[in-house]
């Protein structure tokens, strides 16, 4: 329904705003965005897991280490990560290209979000998993993958399908550390033809959409996740 | 060890939370093959004696045997010293345990919920574990539901699932945790009905807390009553039930009867 | 070398000067948003659709749009109607009206808290729309979202560097310049990272301080 009145929205500007001039560009530059959210998503759930795992079973150094990346991509904003990856690792002798310094700063700073998310719905699963896991004999580990996990899983979907759109928000950054993203593109256009309310009305309404895009496809990722399992209080 | 040594004995057994003693030096011995009712007050200890046994709580003083072997602890060097994971585990495949509230996985259907333990424990194949499985749930008598999910089932359906779960790994001991309290009063004999013949078909040795006095009236061959955390009474059905030497017993069933 | 420790105390006044004006920033901002997003929720609430269904969406909107946008078009869009407007002011008021949208949603949280009981109690008494809201509501549904506004002013001051991009000379931009006519990045910009890591664990832990405080004072009512 509401993907409907965006698109809406969107065709509407667009044929007022001159639609062939500016969009072909504009789609270019959505399609590097498009690929940097989902990149940097599956680098977020990955680092997430890691790090939540670490932090709550982990030895005590891999907790400190968990810990420490939590607090700094959390404490610093993903504008300064990326240029810190951008600018300074170089001195360092690393030169990554803008696309793996794109992914890798935006993932790692959801990912560190996401740690509290993984960590949060693996404590969420009731206690008395844990339990019958154990009257089982189940070994810790086993339990944790083969039933504490799964059910985690499925309780995490949504506020990782928050975090992703936040992800996507943020990707326009990347057109700070010179990547043709949609943020990019508009920029540029912006600059020799200097039709911002255009332009910039167009932008914002593909972002509304890739966002709706996004949070719909999650709702459905949560559907499919939890067929079966009924939700709620036991009878 | 011989066939007369108890299955489980606990030995001066404590259990305190902060200030609150629970469990109070315990001794209690359970034959092999016997099948012990605890009944008593909430907050006497009976859940806490089920739990400890399951190694879900920790032991504050004193041993468990099962079998002869200590429980939560190990011999080394002629001493006793807390048990490691290895043997933990080892002992405690003795042991299951129903669950008031079920505690089935929701993600795995009833036959998976029973396949899956003994796979990755017992190391059974998949064809194997499915046989066992599919055979206990026949007697439980829910062969038909095998492909069911949890929440497709009732109450009395899930404990059953629950009970042919924890047989499915073979053990001596099979402990049940007030496991018709959180059931619709219909459903409680379906699966008081499993227990029976699991007592009656099986060599098991059982160990349940209950409410149900009539079960456990008929059913067990000991009753023991609990109070503040020690055994006030203890001895058959008989006795306990109709002619109970404690006043305090006799007291706890007034109030049973009374909650009719 | 790695770390140029003379270098590190060269740059720090002007790094310090960068610094007053994040904070500016964030501060104006803020007040901006805390205003912004209280009107916002209340003009949610609004009888007429219009009024509400306008507001929702715009709220809406500006959540699932990128703010660095947002900045760009408020800074270009005014010049073409004759106002210009400085770095700064442009990107203050994007902040503001951004997190304005996040902040409606946490009064709009703190709102539905109340309980209708309360409502029609006012109703009884006759009070009116703006009496209720100002003596009955708003005090009672304020207080709990303390520290969620919190977070969201550590939000936004951690967004601040977002207005590099036009120019304003906090602290992103001054360490980005210093970096650039010196060739060395890796101390200006570390710096600015330490700052704001520190900063923020710091109001990380002010906010956690405030929401027990709170919670203690909250449970005599």
């Amino acid at each position: 329904m509401a993907i409907l009145l965006a698109f809406a929205a969107g065709v509407v500007l667009a044929s007022y705003a001159g639609f062939r001039e500016f969009l072909p560009g504009l789609i270019e530059g959505a399609w590097v965005t498009v690929q940097i959210t989902v990149l940097g998503a599956m680098l977020a759930v990955v680092a997430a897991l890691i790090a939540a795992l670490a932090k709550m079973y982990g030895p005590w150094p891999l907790r400190w280490l968990a810990i420490a990346y939590i607090e700094i991509f959390r404490g610093t904003s993903a504008l300064v990560q990326l240029f810190w990856l951008f600018f300074v690792l170089p001195h360092f002798g690393i030169v990554l290209e803008p696309l793996t310094v794109a992914v890798l700063g935006l993932g790692l700073n959801v990912g560190a979000y996401g740690a509290e998310v993984v960590r949060g719905a693996i404590q969420a699963v009731p206690r008395g998993q844990w339990e019958a896991s154990t009257a089982l004999n189940m070994s810790r580990a086993s339990a944790l993958s083969r039933i504490i996990l799964p059910q985690a899983l499925v309780a995490m979907i949504p506020p990782w399908g928050n975090l992703f759109v936040e992800l996507l928000k943020a990707t326009a950054l990347v057109s700070l550390i010179t990547l043709g993203d949609l943020a990019f593109r508009a920029q540029q256009m912006n600059q020799t033809t200097l039709r911002t309310v255009d332009i910039f009305s167009i932008v914002l309404v593909i972002y509304l959409c890739l966002a709706l895009v996004l949070s719909q496809s999650m709702r459905a990722l949560e559907r499919w996740a939890a067929r079966g399992i009924a939700r709620g209080r036991v009878a | 060890m011989t066939d007369n040594a108890p299955m489980v004995r606990f030995d001066g057994v404590r259990k305190t939370y902060g200030p609150l003693t629970v469990l109070d030096e315990l001794c209690l011995d359970i034959a092999r093959n016997e099948k012990v009712a605890m009944i008593g007050p909430s907050g006497s200890g009976k859940t806490t004696v089920l739990r400890m046994l399951m190694t879900l709580e920790r032991i504050d003083g004193g041993v468990i045997y099962v079998e002869g072997e200590p429980l939560t602890h190990m011999e080394r060097n002629g001493k006793l010293v807390p048990a490691d994971q290895r043997h933990l585990r080892r002992v405690r495949a003795k042991i299951g345990m129903v669950f008031q509230q079920f505690n089935l996985f929701p993600h795995m259907s009833a036959m998976r919920n029973c396949m899956e333990a003994p796979i990755r424990v017992l190391g059974l194949s998949r064809k194997d574990a499915e046989a066992r499985a599919a055979e206990l749930l026949e007697m439980v008598g829910l062969g038909d539901k095998k492909d069911h999910y949890p929440s497709q089932l009732s109450g009395g359906q899930q404990q059953r699932v629950a009970i042919a779960r924890a047989l499915a790994m073979r053990p001596k001991v099979m402990l049940f945790d007030e496991v018709t309290s959180a059931l619709d009063p219909e459903l409680v004999g379906e699966v008081l009905n499993v227990i029976r013949k699991l007592g009656t078909e099986h060599n098991l040795t059982m160990l349940m807390v209950t409410h149900q006095m009539g079960f456990a009236k008929e059913f067990a061959d000991r009753v023991c009553f609990f109070y503040k955390g020690r055994i006030a009474e203890e001895g058959p059905p008989q006795q306990i039930f109709v002619q109970p030497r404690e006043e305090r017993t006799r007291q706890f069933l007034r109030a049973v009867l009374e909650a009719g | 070398m790695l770390w140029d420790w003379n270098y590190t105390f060269e740059i720090l006044p002007e790094l310090a000067r960068a610094a007053l004006v994040t904070i500016e920033a964030t501060l104006i901002g803020f007040i901006l948003a805390a205003t912004l997003g209280l009107a916002l929720a209340i003009l949610r609430m609004a009888k007429n659709p219009a009024i509400s269904i306008s507001a929702t969406v715009f709220v809406e909107f500006i959540r699932s749009t990128p703010l660095l946008i947002q900045i760009f078009f408020l800074f270009f869009v005014f010049p073409h109607f004759g106002i210009t407007l400085s770095g700064f002011t442009a990107g203050v008021l994007a902040l503001g009206v951004h997190y304005g949208a996040y902040c409606s949603e946490v009064y709009r949280a703190g709102f539905e808290n109340i309980p209708r009981s309360q409502w029609e109690a006012a109703l009884a008494l006759n009070l009116g729309i703006v009496d209720t809201f100002r003596s009955i509501i708003i005090p009672q549904a304020i207080p709990p979202v303390i520290p969620a506004l919190g977070n969201y002013l550590i939000a936004l001051f951690k967004e601040t560097p977002l207005l590099s991009a036009i120019a304003v000379l906090e602290l992103m931009q001054t360490a980005k310049i210093l970096g650039s006519e010196s060739f060395r990045y890796t101390e200006p910009i570390t710096l600015v990272g330490l700052f704001f890591l520190v900063m923020s664990l710091v109001s990380a832990a002010l906010v956690r301080l405030v929401e027990t405080w709170l919670g203690r004072v909250g449970r005599r009512v």
